[in-house]
């Protein structure tokens, strides 16, 4: 995948019909890429990388990069494909400046869970049909690929490009996937159990805002909690309670707009798993007013900012909170 | 040299904290380490580190200084520090370990940080030799000998006996305390642990890592250094990187209205947020390249430019594994040291 990806890069902008590329850097590890734009083939040749591990959703770049001279090449993965369509439709990304070569994904690996499994002082890792060979200092370590993907990828909702100029590899399907399984568990747990289960998941906040700051859907120029004049403006909790807030504050704030590509979960350094707010939101949307599935398309009108007769009164509220 | 089974570690623990709070790593419900108030119970974590370091126990998150209350004209200022506790932190790594000196050298140098003071004072801590290092560990960059941890009472374990070694009179008057439980042994156990810590330290991928591109005479060629821009282009500008740090040290502070008073606390703050050092003329780093460059150059530059050479950074590698982007000190180091 990597070497056709190398090459679509260095073919288009021969051609002149991209002036960079927007893609993952190697790191110095094996798993620790970094996002990165790439302006000659050289630079793609000796740097560029593509796999396992390159899991960030690169399309909230784009938002910038789309406002400067010239079009960009972006390869995006199926679900990365979700939020470019939403940024679209929220005018944030100038879709002209824009080369999007959708990339088949297989699902990524999450290096905490190598960690978790206590292994340390990693090598290199080569992936042999679903079968890691870990090489550490301390000797090699075999493991199952399917021991260590990415909890999002593990509830993968489609394998489908919903956006691209062009597909590297194979367009899959929607999923009928299992993501809102844990969703419905905390809606079947007592409010009480609920409560303990947020507030000790909650309070590991540290308030770093790398949720909020990789969030596609986050993309105002000035968020209110760093705004100063705001008047809520808080970079300390005033009480416990207060970082709660903030997350379900956020979680209201992309209410249907979230497409859940679950990059505030992978971010979080504390491991809260934020993306189970944006779903218990997206599966509600979907109850009260009919599936929806933000990121799908461009133009359709969102549940919440739309209005038909037939949409659900405010006191489904009430109905449903009594227990 | 003083050493135990370390089938007595919940003796130990129940032991300390007859007399005083005790702090130890432990793992969460999602199997991460973090520094948790010892009762009967709580287990002792082998992880090499915790995810947040140990620096909030003298600098923590946030802190209320004072309050006001107003009356009128008239304001009352109350100091609302209450008796601090004495406390033992056990299990700090050395790069933790090092991080409180250069905290120290920020909070201690006049004008003195009295509330950081007096929880320094009030501490002590225990520190753990490495057994296992991991790849995203480079404390040797900076100096500091994973074998060698200090601290007030420096400890290894083998995994089957805990060796303890006073390191300071707060160490010597602390080993007194738990001495009914120690037996006096031959340092050999001890001494095989910390060679077999420096041979692992020696395989590490990071050891070859140098500072000699670095330090406060450096200023002008790291400064206008035409990399900033590819390194930070990707910055998301969220301050995991100096949340999980052990010495990132900048506070902002705030006044709380509480409706009849105020509340004056401070908080951690961040210089990759887009308000750090914002005043009333506006904000000196408008692009999150200023702000990127200010964290680097701070640790790798002003730092030892201000304290005689010494760096801000002691390589624990939190923010290596921690960053969202994987963009980090020693990437930035490796480009920088590149003429």
């Amino acid at each position: 995948m990597q070497k056709a990806i190398i090459e679509k890069a260095k073919e288009l902008l021969a051609a002149g019909t991209v002036n960079r590329v927007m893609g993952w850097k190697k790191g110095d590890f094996a798993y620790d890429s970094t996002p990165a734009v790439f302006y000659n083939a050289e630079e793609i040749d000796s740097e560029f990388v593509y796999d396992e591990f390159t899991a960030s959703n690169v399309s909230k770049y784009l938002i910038k990069e789309s406002q400067k001279e010239g079009k960009i090449l972006v390869f995006l993965k199926p679900c990365d494909t979700y939020s470019f369509n939403q940024l679209i439709k929220e005018h944030r990304i100038n879709r002209e400046n824009v080369y999007v070569a959708g990339i088949q994904c297989d699902g990524k690996l999450d290096i905490e869970k190598f960690r978790t499994k206590g292994i340390s002082g990693i090598q290199s890792i080569t992936n042999n049909n679903g079968t890691l060979t870990v090489e550490t200092i301390y000797g090699t370590e075999t493991v199952s690929a399917a021991d260590v993907i990415a909890e999002r990828c593990l509830s993968c909702k489609s394998k489908k490009h919903v956006a691209y100029d062009e597909l590297i590899g194979e367009d899959g399907e929607v999923i009928d996937s299992n993501r809102f399984d844990m969703v419905e568990q905390l809606e079947n747990m007592s409010a009480e159990e609920r409560y303990d289960f947020w507030r000790s998941q909650l309070s590991k906040c540290i308030r770093c805002n790398a949720c909020r700051n990789v969030c596609p859907a986050c993309s105002c120029e000035n968020c209110v909690f760093d705004n100063p004049g705001s008047g809520i403006s808080n970079k300390a909790a005033a009480d416990s309670f207060e970082e709660n807030m903030f997350h379900i504050i956020r979680a209201f704030h992309v209410a249907g707009r979230c497409t859940d590509c679950g990059e505030c979960s992978r971010v979080c350094p504390q491991n809260i798993p934020l993306h189970l707010l944006n779903r218990k939101f997206i599966k509600d949307i979907n109850e009260l007013y009919g599936d929806y599935q933000a990121g799908e398309d461009t133009d359709s009108r969102a549940p919440l900012t739309n209005y038909r007769q037939e949409d659900c009164e405010p006191s489904v509220v009430h109905e449903r909170g009594v227990e | 040299m003083l050493m135990m089974s370390m089938d007595k570690i919940d003796e130990l623990f129940a032991l300390i904290a007859q007399n005083q709070a005790l702090y130890i790593p432990a793992d969460n419900k999602d199997g991460a380490a973090e520094y948790t108030r010892w009762s009967e119970g709580v287990k002792y974590s082998s992880a090499l580190n915790t995810v947040r370091s140990a620096k909030d126990f003298f600098f923590p998150q946030t802190e209320n200084l004072v309050d006001f209350k107003m009356e009128g004209k008239n304001i009352e200022i109350i100091d609302i520090r209450e008796e601090a506790e004495d406390f033992v932190l056990f299990g700090v790594r050395a790069c933790d370990a090092k991080s409180f000196a250069i905290l120290d050298s920020v909070y201690l140098t006049d004008p003195v940080d009295s509330y950081y003071k007096t929880r320094r004072e009030h501490g002590t801590v225990i520190t753990m030799v490495c057994n296992k290092p991991s790849e995203t560990c480079f404390c040797s960059t900076f100096g500091i000998d994973a074998s060698q941890p200090g601290g007030d009472v420096e400890c290894s374990s083998d995994g089957n006996n805990l060796y303890f070694e006073a390191k300071t009179e707060k160490g010597k008057a602390f080993i007194e305390t738990i001495s009914s439980l120690l037996t006096e042994g031959d340092a050999s156990g001890a001494e095989a642990v910390k060679a077999k810590t420096k041979e692992i330290l020696a395989k590490l991928p990071l050891s070859g890592l140098s500072t000699e591109a670095f330090g406060g005479d450096k200023l002008n060629e790291h400064f206008n250094s035409e990399k900033w821009a590819s390194l930070s282009e990707a910055c998301l500008g969220c301050g995991t990187c100096t949340f999980v740090c052990p010495t990132c040290q900048c506070y902002d502070i705030r006044d709380f209205d509480t409706g009849h008073g105020i509340k004056r606390y401070r908080c951690w703050d961040s210089c990759m947020y887009s308000d750090f050092t914002k005043m009333a003329h506006g904000n000196p780093r408008l692009s999150q390249l200023e702000r990127f460059r200010q964290r680097f150059m701070h640790k790798l530059v002003y730092y030892p430019a201000n304290n005689n050479g010494e760096f801000g950074c002691v390589g624990c590698g939190r923010c290596l594994a921690k960053c969202p982007i994987s963009m980090n000190i020693v990437k930035v180091m490796k480009a920088l040291e590149v003429k």
